[in-house]
C-alpha cells in the first residue's frame, strides 16, 4: 500500500459528504427563501438603472420615514419598559412559590402564547372599542358618561403589543432567577440585611442577565411588529413595518420599501451583536 | 405566626393583575362567539350559534379553511424530515461549517417577518409563485424549519450516539440503524417539532398577506382583511375554533415530551 488515500481519510471524507447531504435540503430552503429574498431586497435598495443611494437619502432625510423610525423606537422602548415592570414581579413570584404554584403561574403566562396574534388583536378590539366590553362596563357602573378612546391609537397598540410580548420577558427572567441560589438571600438576612436590601443588593444584580435577554427579545420583536399596530393603531400609528408594506402595496415604491427594510434589519442585527458581547445569543433566542 | 410583609402583599396583587391582563383576552373570545349580540353586552343577551353557522355556511371561509389545513399539512410533511435530517447532521458532524449552517437555519426567527415577507414577494413575483399553493407551502416550510431543528436538537442532546455505533458494528447499515435505534428514542421531540411547525403554518399571516391571493388565501389572510374593515363576531367563532385546535395540539406535544423526559 504505497499509493491512494489513507482509508480512514477516505472514510472521513465520505462521512463529511453524507452529513452535508443531510443538511442540504433544509439549507436549500433557507437559502432560497430567506437569504436570497433578503439579498434581493438589499440589491434593490441600491440599484435602479445603476447604483444609487437615493433610497437611503430619502429614508434618512424625508420626514415621514424619520418620524416612523423614531415612533417605532419609542414604542418599542415603552413596550420593553412596561413589559419589564409587569413581567419582573410575575417571574419573581413564580420563582419564590412552591413548584405547583409556579407551574400554574407559568402556564397562565404561556397560555396566550398559543393563541394566534390575530385572535388576540380581535379580543383587544372587542375589549377596548368605544362600544366594547370595558367601555360598556364602565358606563354600566356610571364611572364614565362618554366612552373612552382606547383603541385605534397608540394606547391600544401598546396595550396589545405588551400583551403579546410579555411571555418573552417573563420566561428568560424566570430561567435566570431559578439559577440564583437561595442560600445567598439567607446569607444576606443572617448578616442583618432587611429583605428589601438583600433584594436590591444581591438578587436584582444577579437577575440582570435575564433582564437583558428578555428586554432584547421584546425590543427586537417589537421593532418588526406589523399586525397589531395595523389593526389597533387605526392608521395613525405608522410603524416601520407598515411603512415597508405601504411602499409595496400602495405606492409601488419598491426601492424605498427595500431601503427601509434593510435599515430595520441592520438595526435588529446591530442590537443582537451588541447584546452578544454581554450574554450568549442562545440565551436570548432559546426562549422563542 | 408568620406575618406577611406589605411588600409580599403588593407582589401578590400586582402579579394577579398582570395574570388577569394576560388571560382575559383569551377568555373573552368564547363568550362573544356564543352570544347572539354583535358585542358582549350587559346584561348578556341570549346564547346563540349563529356566528358558527355563518362560518360553516360561508363558502369563502370554508375555502380559506381548506387552504390553511392543506398548507399546514404539507408544511409538516416537508419540514419535519428536512429538519430532522439537518438536526441529526448538525449534532453528529464535526465539520466547522455546521455551526454556520446551524445559525443559518435559525435565521427565520431573527429576521423580522415583514422583511422576509416582502423579500419573498419580490422573488416569487419573478418566478411566478405568487398566489400559488406551492409558493405558500414553501414559505411556511422555511418558517417552520427552526422549530423542528430546535426541538430535534434538544431531543438528540439526551441521546447517546454510541448506541447507533453499536447497532452499526453489529452489521446494520446507517439508515437502518437510524430508524431502528435513534428515531424511536427521539420520536417525541420529532413529533413536537412537527406540531410546532403545523401551528406556525396555521397562524402565519404576514407572509400570506403578500404572497397569497385568488383562491389560495389562508384563513388568517381573510381574517386580517375582515378585521381591518369591521368587527364581525364570525371571527370570534373562527378564533374560538382556532384557539381550541392549537391548545389541543400544544397539549399533545407537551404530553409527548413529558413521556420522553
Amino acid at each position: 500500500m504505497t499509493s491512494g488515500p489513507d482509508p480512514s481519510q477516505k472514510h472521513q471524507r465520505r462521512e463529511h459528504g453524507l452529513m452535508l447531504a443531510l443538511v442540504s435540503p433544509a439549507l436549500l430552503v433557507i437559502l432560497l427563501l430567506i437569504v436570497l429574498p433578503v439579498g434581493w431586497l438589499a440589491w434593490q435598495s441600491i440599484y435602479h438603472d445603476g447604483l444609487t443611494l437615493e433610497n437611503y437619502r430619502r429614508v434618512f432625510t424625508e420626514d415621514i420615514y424619520w418620524r416612523s423610525f423614531a415612533l417605532t423606537f419609542e414604542i418599542s422602548l415603552a413596550v420593553t419598559v412596561i413589559a419589564l415592570l409587569l413581567g419582573y414581579p410575575v417571574a419573581y413570584l413564580a420563582n419564590s412559590v412552591s413548584k405547583g404554584w409556579s407551574i400554574l403561574i407559568l402556564s397562565l403566562v404561556v397560555l396566550p402564547f398559543w393563541t394566534s396574534v390575530l385572535v388576540r388583536a380581535y379580543a383587544w378590539l372587542a375589549l377596548l372599542q368605544r362600544t366594547g366590553v370595558i367601555n360598556q362596563f364602565l358606563r354600566y357602573l356610571d364611572v364614565i358618561s362618554e366612552p373612552l378612546a382606547m383603541v385605534h391609537n397608540t394606547f391600544g397598540t401598546v396595550v396589545a403589543t405588551v400583551h403579546i410580548l410579555l411571555p418573552f420577558m417573563v420566561l428568560p427572567l424566570y430561567a435566570t432567577m431559578q439559577k440564583i441560589p437561595g442560600d445567598l438571600m439567607q446569607a444576606g438576612a443572617s448578616l442583618g440585611a432587611s429583605p428589601s436590601l438583600t433584594f436590591f443588593r444581591v438578587f436584582l444584580p444577579l437577575s440582570l442577565p435575564g433582564v437583558l435577554a428578555g428586554c432584547t427579545m421584546v425590543f427586537v420583536l417589537c421593532l418588526g411588529f406589523y399586525i397589531t399596530p395595523e389593526l389597533l393603531g387605526g392608521g395613525r400609528t405608522v410603524m416601520v413595518s407598515m411603512l415597508v408594506s405601504r411602499n409595496v402595496e400602495l405606492y409601488n415604491q419598491f426601492g424605498a420599501a427595500s431601503a427601509v427594510a434593510v435599515v430595520l434589519l441592520l438595526s435588529v442585527l446591530a442590537i443582537f451583536f451588541a447584546v452578544s458581547r454581554f450574554i450568549s445569543l442562545d440565551r436570548v433566542l432559546g426562549q422563542k | 405566626m408568620t406575618r406577611i410583609s406589605p411588600a409580599r402583599v403588593a407582589l401578590y396583587v400586582i402579579s394577579a393583575l398582570v395574570l388577569i391582563y394576560l388571560i382575559l383576552p383569551v377568555l373573552i373570545i368564547a363568550p362573544i362567539s356564543f352570544s347572539s349580540a354583535r358585542f358582549l353586552t350587559f346584561p348578556p343577551p341570549s346564547f346563540s350559534l349563529r356566528w358558527y353557522e355563518q362560518y360553516f355556511a360561508n363558502s369563502a371561509w370554508m375555502q380559506a379553511t381548506r387552504v390553511t389545513l392543506t398548507v399546514a399539512l404539507f408544511t409538516v410533511v416537508i419540514a419535519t424530515p428536512c429538519g430532522v435530517a439537518a438536526a441529526y447532521a448538525i449534532s453528529q458532524s464535526k465539520l466547522r461549517v455546521m455551526r454556520v449552517i446551524h445559525m443559518a437555519l435559525l435565521l427565520p426567527l431573527v429576521v423580522p417577518i415583514i422583511i422576509t415577507a416582502v423579500g419573498i414577494f419580490f422573488v416569487y413575483a419573478r418566478v411566478g409563485l405568487v398566489a400559488t399553493m406551492p409558493g405558500l407551502v414553501l414559505a411556511n416550510v422555511m418558517l417552520g424549519l427552526p422549530y423542528v431543528v430546535i426541538s430535534v436538537l434538544a431531543g438528540l442532546q439526551s441521546f447517546d450516539p454510541a448506541q447507533e455505533m453499536v447497532a452499526r458494528s453489529l452489521g446494520m447499515n446507517r439508515l437502518r440503524s437510524f430508524f431502528a435505534v435513534t428515531l424511536p428514542q427521539i420520536k417525541s421531540s420529532v413529533v413536537a417539532g412537527g406540531i410546532f411547525a403545523f401551528i406556525s403554518a396555521m397562524d402565519e399571516t404576514i407572509v400570506a398577506l403578500f404572497i397569497s391571493g385568488g383562491q389560495y388565501q389562508p384563513l388568517t389572510k381573510r381574517m386580517f382583511t375582515a378585521l381591518r374593515d369591521e368587527i364581525d363576531p364570525t371571527i370570534a367563532a373562527i378564533s374560538t375554533l382556532m384557539t381550541a385546535a392549537s391548545f389541543m395540539l400544544v397539549l399533545a406535544a407537551s404530553a409527548r415530551q413529558k413521556r420522553s423526559g
